[in-house]
């Protein structure tokens, strides 16, 4: 049985369809990568997933539980966690904060609480900034704990949304475009740890991506998406090789 | 420059980051305590009305610097509280007993009023605000049983601790107390999780409900809690007044807590303070200034709106940060000096919002 599973979603805006009759399964513990070309309606499935935009028909299923319905808050309580294409961090705020965001699902604490700061209060935030501090050491971001995102070049702001993602202690990690802007280095980098996400911490990734050498290196499988519609789906050699992969993307 | 060496997560939580903090902090507070030593009562009243605004200051700090959320209507609050703090006194409720029913009432007008405005952003939330002190306005003229409309409501000055309110030096420490209560009560709020969902609704709200801040409930409750201080600050305002009428309460005492914050700096607990130092020491400075003027210009009636608006545009277009900006850059300047650049704080063109969901 699949971990997470999407039933036949269609989404039309007007009368254009982002998204056409799209099913699919992820299975626990895999690396799962949409592509596709520009249009394709992949952001469009992500927003689906997290419930900002609405299906016009279909189903989402995870661990066996129909959130189609479920409110955009609740997505991160179930162990959802996204990343966006063109970074949507708390720009007027450190990275600590940014990161201790992650926590917010655990909050337990009610505005009395907070007001007078009871001790129940700072015993939450160092519980919360331990977990931070583990995410910090595991994206290598020590230097960055109280910078504000503002003066941070767009590579590390990328690893900063990231490691927001990750302090939420997702199973389900959505990673919008990880690689997109940074240098080859960067990148390097964020396939090692997208793999250490993998293995060490065992959460399930799915991910859009356009860099091909990249997505072949991480991915266990790959969906092709083109005009809201299923190409193909399948292992990296097997999409690669597919006839109407290389026809929507090279145009041959 | 300070280099501080961390070795406790609390020193990262606690209020005050260093001993440096604490030294300048008391000494702050030994300064006010000690005041009424050195000052006559017409600027201690002038002192305690600073420390009022402060409070309403907080309020909308609360509600438009962190939060995001703009408010023209603010000064509804400020006569949600007066109000309310008066017709509990003149029925006989001491003055202990009151404030806390003014605060949870005005906490609960908030959360009534924010629950159903707060599904509009931007232009149009500006708009129904605005439309909420014209409407609060009238509301205070036509329920006369409890406002006592256009004749105007006295208040009570009712014995509190011995004390009677009458005596400038001891409404001056009552005003001082609540607003170093209530400093505290925000900067507590701003250190927690709430607080830190309300930054996080400011900077990118869909990046906030996808880490489970639940928008709706959030912006109700940044709304109640303005409200709650801003309501405490009514209270306190009553006192000040001594008689309520309700064209107190109109646009421009919601237009001045808006300079209020903008002029002390949006997002920053400091610049309430200083907010409140400029805009109410403001209408004294301008009176001082109008008989220097030729007397064409300095008695004209609307010398005061106009220098008001005027203030509010340069600070937007000049010193966005307001005061306490200022200050922290004059800070670096000292800290770095003789190696600080002019371009440290020149305004970058950020590329990264092209196209949002």
């Amino acid at each position: 049985m699949s971990l997470f599973e999407v039933k036949n979603i269609t989404v039309a805006f007007g009368g254009v369809k982002a998204l056409n009759d799209v099913s699919f399964g992820v299975d626990k513990g895999e690396i799962f990568t949409i592509i596709g070309p520009n249009g394709a309606g992949k952001s469009t499935l992500f927003n689906v997933i997290s419930r900002i935009y609405e299906p016009s028909k279909g189903e989402i299923y995870f661990e066996n539980q129909n959130i189609s319905k479920t409110k955009p808050h609740n997505i991160s309580k179930l162990g959802i966690a996204r990343t966006f294409q063109n970074l949507e961090l708390f720009e007027n705020a450190t990275v600590l904060q940014n990161l201790l965001l992650g926590r917010h699902i655990y909050k337990k604490t009610n505005i009395l609480s907070e007001v007078f700061f009871t001790p129940s209060a700072r015993k939450q935030e160092h519980e919360y900034r331990l977990k931070v501090e583990e995410v910090i050491d595991f994206l290598d971001l020590q230097h960055y704990r109280d910078t504000l995102i503002n003066g941070l070049p767009y590579g590390v702001r990328k690893n900063v949304e990231l490691a927001r993602a990750l302090c939420t202690d997702p199973k389900l990690l959505l990673l919008d475009e990880p690689s997109s802007g940074l240098t080859n280095e960067e990148t390097i980098d964020l396939g090692f740890w997208i793999k250490d996400i993998q293995s060490l911490l065992g959460i399930t990734i799915i991910m859009i991506e356009h860099d091909m050498s990249f997505v072949n290196k991480v991915s266990d499988r790959i969906l092709a998406l083109n005009y809201g519609k299923i190409l193909a789906s399948g292992l990296p050699e097997e999409i690669k090789n597919n006839a109407d992969v290389k026809q929507a993307y090279m145009g041959e | 420059m300070r280099f501080i060496f961390k070795t406790k997560y609390s020193q990262d939580i606690n209020i005050a980051k260093h001993n440096g903090d604490r030294f300048w902090y008391s000494l702050l507070i030994l300064i006010m305590v000690a005041l009424p030593l050195v000052l006559d009562d017409f600027y201690l009243g002038e002192i305690s009305y600073i420390c009022i605004l402060s409070i309403a200051g907080i309020g909308l700090m609360i509600l438009s610097g962190y939060t995001g959320l703009a408010s023209l209507g603010h000064a509804a609050f400020l006569g949600v509280g007066a109000y309310t703090h008066a017709f509990l006194l003149t029925n006989g409720i001491p003055f202990y007993a009151s404030i806390p029913i003014v605060i949870v009432v005005s906490f609960l007008v908030g959360a009534a009023i924010g629950i159903p405005i707060l599904r509009l952003t931007g232009m149009y939330l500006a708009i129904a605000t605005l439309a909420l002190g014209f409407i609060a306005e009238h509301v205070f003229i036509k329920w006369e049983h409890f406002t006592g409309g256009n004749r105007g409501l006295p208040v009570p000055q009712p014995e509190f601790l011995g004390m009677s309110f009458y005596d400038s030096v001891f409404f001056y420490y009552v005003c001082l107390v609540f607003l170093i209560a209530a400093m505290f009560a925000a900067i507590n709020i701003l250190r927690s999780p709430t607080g830190r969902a309300f930054v996080a609704i400011r900077d990118s709200e869909i990046a906030a409900q996808s880490l489970g801040v639940n928008l709706g409930l959030y912006k109700a409750l940044s709304f109640a809690i303005s409200g709650a201080f801003t309501g405490l600050a009514g209270a306190l305002l009553a006192h000040y007044i001594g008689y309520l009428a309700p064209d107190i309460f109109n646009i421009f005492l919601s237009l001045t807590l808006l300079l209020l914050i903008v002029v002390g700096g949006m997002g920053s607990l400091h610049g309430t303070v200083f907010g409140a130092i400029f805009v109410g020491f403001l209408p004294q400075l301008i009176a001082i200034c109008r008989d220097y003027l030729p007397s064409s210009i300095g008695s004209q009636p609307g010398l005061e709106p106009m220098l008001f608006g005027l203030i509010l545009v340069f600070f937007i277009l000049y010193e966005p940060l307001g005061i306490y900006g200022r200050w922290m850059k004059i800070k670096l300047f000292f800290e770095l000096f003789p190696t600080y650049k002019r371009q440290t704080f020149k305004k970058q063109k950020v590329f990264t919002k092209s196209d949002r969901v």
